[in-house]
């Protein structure tokens, strides 16, 4: 049995290396089929992640809202619940962030923390109103968070249209006091954009995983999640679990938002539509089969290959959308992970192992 | 003439741990025989590798005395073998024809050949007497009209060897007598049955001869004929069992748990209980018999917290319980086996270890601060599981893999060893073979002996006959009467549930 367990561990690295492997292997078809060198293509995709410093700083800079993203998504999901919102979520940590950012006045440092601890605790109570109305009402949180994301987009145009307006089409800038950035770090990475951001996300895998498994806390969280009926009958408040594991994981999602303006834009964007991390969490999750560890595979897997795709088109001429098909698949062959974990079997007993 | 079906020295085993060890299992043409073991003792392990879903990494299978390697279903399916499985396999929004010719439609032309099909299917019902309607969604049938639906699905694949796996767990007793029946008639026209069960009585009823296996290995074959139901049961269970519950008068002294015209709301919004009145001593079992529906469940819901009392009180130990919170209805004193253990007693995706702790996991020593000590935990659950004789392959093992026997001896250990003065069991035993059976009964006497209120409630009379100190008798959200179980029998007490007795209050 011990030896059962440790396949199912090795199954859950086997598993999405494998549907990486099979994911560029489609990928290698297709473009063959499109008429293009796979081998070129990838290669330029490797160079646009790893090809000097720069693409390696900017690479780990589109990385970090996405580690947050996903421990959103895949925290919501190991606690029963299937958070859609972590879009909206985002979107209100960015608001909150730039509005303490610009009109705070506090000392350097300071500044930024304050402005995290806001964005993380603006967007923990937004989500926990899909919490709250699960909880309470019954109504399901993938229909009330799909329907805040919207709330949350329109909303904050219409803030910082009216209160928070800078130059352009955008949010007063945030004073260097709030900044997330560091001259180190920059010069490091020959003026790429990453920030201390990345330091936070890889700090909230660590706190995510120790809240969810080492906790009281995290064992009534996963226990409402497996079994509502039992937990109850144990004695744990049923509501009040739902809600705080909406709370817990909308402030991973504002944090996110939050490093995104005090990181790298410096403000925040009146957008016609979402930015799209919300959404690519659930897939990091997924990728990372909704373990925090995971998490930071299936982000750097996602946002390495997104962004090292434009380099590909830059070099080889040879579309995007050919990556986010490689990227589709390995989603595609993780979720069909019976199908792999099948194949694997059939692999171990061949070799007799 | 050989034997029909063959199974000679088979090992199969599930990453190093031994599921069946060199079983040997022989079946001659034409007879009903049983495949007898507890929960976990690898029946089904064994069938499913005659039905070509396992492949065994020892041993050798002759099917009409020729050998053979099973490798698939459908291999199975073409030597004759057909199964019905513990769970069933069918698809509720089509009718019982469409699922029976699931994968092997018979065709006109491009077109399925419905109406041949079901003709087929009624000519089969009628010949085995099994009183299927072709025509029937299976989401309309009851369940033992589903169970029939799947002996057809094997008949119709030409079946000659039928394998039927526990099949009356999910039947109520005239299902059963009817399933009997049908097995009768199968072999009657030269059928060959293997049937699993760990209830003795079907054996003895039905049965030529049978094969007992324990913890994975063969023990012996032995004639019905020659056999009783005492020796199967120690064979099974490798000991002398009981089926007398053993126990000394109880010694009643101070009421703990008591109960005043308590009322309370069903599902469907009328009163459940009607204005109960119950009292359970320290120091005694106290039997609720009842036919299923009566109250039983909600009753208990009010006790531990899960549902609102409307009027009327709780009283433990003198204290009010009612509208309190289960938690505080825990730590005041409550254990509870609950009913549904899949539903209410475990988180089926924890392990068993952390099972053990569901309701005490945020107390010391099992947490500090509101962290986690998983070594505390885990070795409080090695201690339980080594005292309830709970079989697992360790303590982080998820509760889901554990047979039936085992989750339950595990909620056992949790609710009993938090030590509590009343202790409410649940249908304790449901689903359950003798020798479980028989250890449930043991520590509810044990918690008894130790001075505690011990309220039972199941549905089999025998065992609230022969557990019970008192008997209530529960009969639309009312006690209708207290007995004592050495004076009264199954058909006194029978009257008494379906409202038709008087018996002393
Ligand atoms: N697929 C499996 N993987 C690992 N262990 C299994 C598997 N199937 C059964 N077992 C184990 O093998 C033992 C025998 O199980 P089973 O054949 O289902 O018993 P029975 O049908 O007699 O109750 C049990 O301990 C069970 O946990
Ligand atoms: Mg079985």
């Amino acid at each position: 049995m011990i030896s059962s367990m440790q396949t199912s561990r090795w199954n859950a690295i086997l598993v999405p290396v494998l549907a990486v492997i099979l994911g560029l292997l489609v990928g290698a078809v297709l473009m063959l089929l499109m008429g293009y060198d796979p081998i070129a293509g990838y290669s330029s995709v490797f160079q646009g992640i790893f090809g000097n410093s720069y693409f390696i700083g900017e690479t780990l800079r589109a990385v970090t809202p996405l580690i947050f993203a996903g421990l959103a998504v895949a925290f919501a999901f190991r606690t029963g619940l299937f958070n859609i919102g972590v879009e909206g979520q985002f979107i209100v940590g960015q608001l909150a962030a730039a509005w303490v950012g610009a009109s705070w006045d506090l000392p350097p440092g300071l500044h930024a923390a304050v402005a995290v601890l806001v964005a993380m605790v603006a967007a923990g109570v937004y989500a926990g109103i899909a919490g709250w109305l699960k909880a309470r009402l019954g109504v399901h949180e993938v229909i009330t968070t799909i329907m805040l994301n919207y709330v949350a987009l329109f909303g904050s145009n219409y803030v910082i249209r009216t209160m928070l307006k800078g130059a352009t089409e955008r949010s007063k800038d945030i004073l260097p006091s709030a900044s997330l950035q560091s001259e180190w770090l920059t010069n490091l990475f020959e003026g790429a954009r990453i920030n201390w951001g990345l330091l936070l996300a890889l700090i909230f895998v660590l706190i995510s995983y120790w809240l969810l498994m080492k906790t009281t806390t995290g064992y009534e969280l996963r226990a409402v999640g497996f079994n509502p009926h039992a937990s109850e009958y144990a004695g744990m408040n049923v509501p009040k679990n739902i809600f705080l594991a909406m709370l817990v994981s909308g402030m991973f999602a504002g944090i996110g938002g939050a490093t995104d303006v005090l990181g790298v834009n410096g403000n925040m964007a009146i957008s016609a539509g979402f930015t799209g991390i919300g959404f690519d969490g659930i897939a990091v999750a997924l990728i990372g089969n909704n373990n925090p560890f995971g998490v930071i595979f299936g982000a750097l897997l996602f946002g390495g290959l997104s962004f090292g795709a434009d380099n590909m088109q830059r070099v080889e001429g040879i579309p995007t959308e050919s990556i986010q098909i490689v990227i589709s698949m390995v989603i595609y062959f993780v979720a069909a992970s019976s199908l792999i974990k099948w194949l694997l079997g059939k692999f171990r007993r061949r070799q007799g192992v | 003439m050989p034997a029909v079906v063959e199974m000679l020295g088979i090992t199969k085993r599930f990453n190093g741990f031994t599921a069946n060890d060199n079983i040997n299992l022989v079946v001659e043409k034409g007879e009903i025989h049983a495949l007898l073991g507890e929960n976990g003792a690898g029946k089904s392990t064994l069938m499913n590798t005659l039905f070509g879903l396992y492949q065994p990494e020892e041993g050798e299978i002759r099917i009409r005395g020729e050998r053979v390697k099973i490798t698939d279903p459908n291999m199975a399916n073409r030597l004759g073998i057909g199964m019905v499985h513990q769970h069933f396999m069918l698809v509720e929004p089509f009718t019982v024809t469409e699922n029976i010719i699931l994968g092997m439609e018979p065709r006109k032309g491009a077109k399925i050949d419905i109406e041949k099909a079901e003709r087929h299917v009624q000519e089969l019902s009628d010949r085995y007497g099994l009183r299927v309607d072709p025509r029937a969604k299976i989401e309309d049938i009851s369940v033992g009209m589903q169970q029939r639906v799947e002996i057809l699905k094997t008949l119709y694949r030409g079946a000659e060897i039928l394998i039927f796996d526990e099949p009356t767990a999910v039947l109520t007793p005239q299902e059963i007598g009817e399933l009997m029946e049908i097995m009768k008639n199968l072999v009657s026209e030269g059928k060959t049955i293997i049937f699993i069960t760990h209830k003795l009585k079907e054996i003895m009823a039905v049965c030529d001869r049978c094969t007992i296996i324990r913890k994975g290995k063969y023990i012996d074959a032995v004639s019905i004929s020659k056999t009783n139901v005492d020796e199967l049961a120690s064979k099974m269970v490798g000991r002398h069992v009981t089926f007398e519950v053993d126990k000394t008068p109880a010694h009643p002294k101070e009421p703990v748990l008591q109960i005043k015209d308590l009322v309370v709301e069903g599902n469907r919004g009328a009163s459940a209980l009607r204005g109960l009145n119950l009292e359970v001593k320290a120091g005694e079992i106290l039997g609720i018999a009842g036919i299923e529906g009566n109250g039983q469940t909600e009753l208990i819901e009010a006790i531990t917290g899960l549902r609102k009392v409307k009027s009327g009180s709780v009283l433990l130990n003198g204290k009010p319980l009612e509208n309190r919170k289960p938690r505080e209805i825990v730590e005041s004193g409550v254990g509870h086996i609950p009913e549904d253990r899949h539903k209410h007693g475990l988180v089926l995706d924890y392990s068993i270890g952390e099972n053990m702790v569901l309701q005490t996991y945020y107390k010391s020593p099992f947490a500090k601060r509101g962290v986690l000590r998983y070594n505390a935990i885990y070795e409080y659950a090695r201690k339980l599981i080594q005292q309830f004789d709970v079989r697992t392959p360790s303590e982080f093992t998820p509760a889901r893999a554990l047979s039936g026997g085992n989750q339950q001896k595990g909620i056992i250990a949790r609710e009993v060893d938090r030590n509590p003065d009343l202790l409410i069991a649940a249908q304790p035993t449901r689903g359950l073979d003798v020798g479980a059976i028989e250890f449930i009964h043991k520590k509810l006497i044990e918690q008894r002996d130790a001075g505690k209120a011990v309220l039972l409630l199941s549905l089999e009379l025998d065992e609230v006959l022969n557990v019970s100190d008192r008997i209530a008798v529960i009969y639309e959200g009312e006690i209708v009467g207290i007995v004592d179980p050495a004076e009264t029998d199954h058909d006194q007490l029978g009257l008494m549930m379906a409202g038709g007795g008087k018996g002393g209050k």
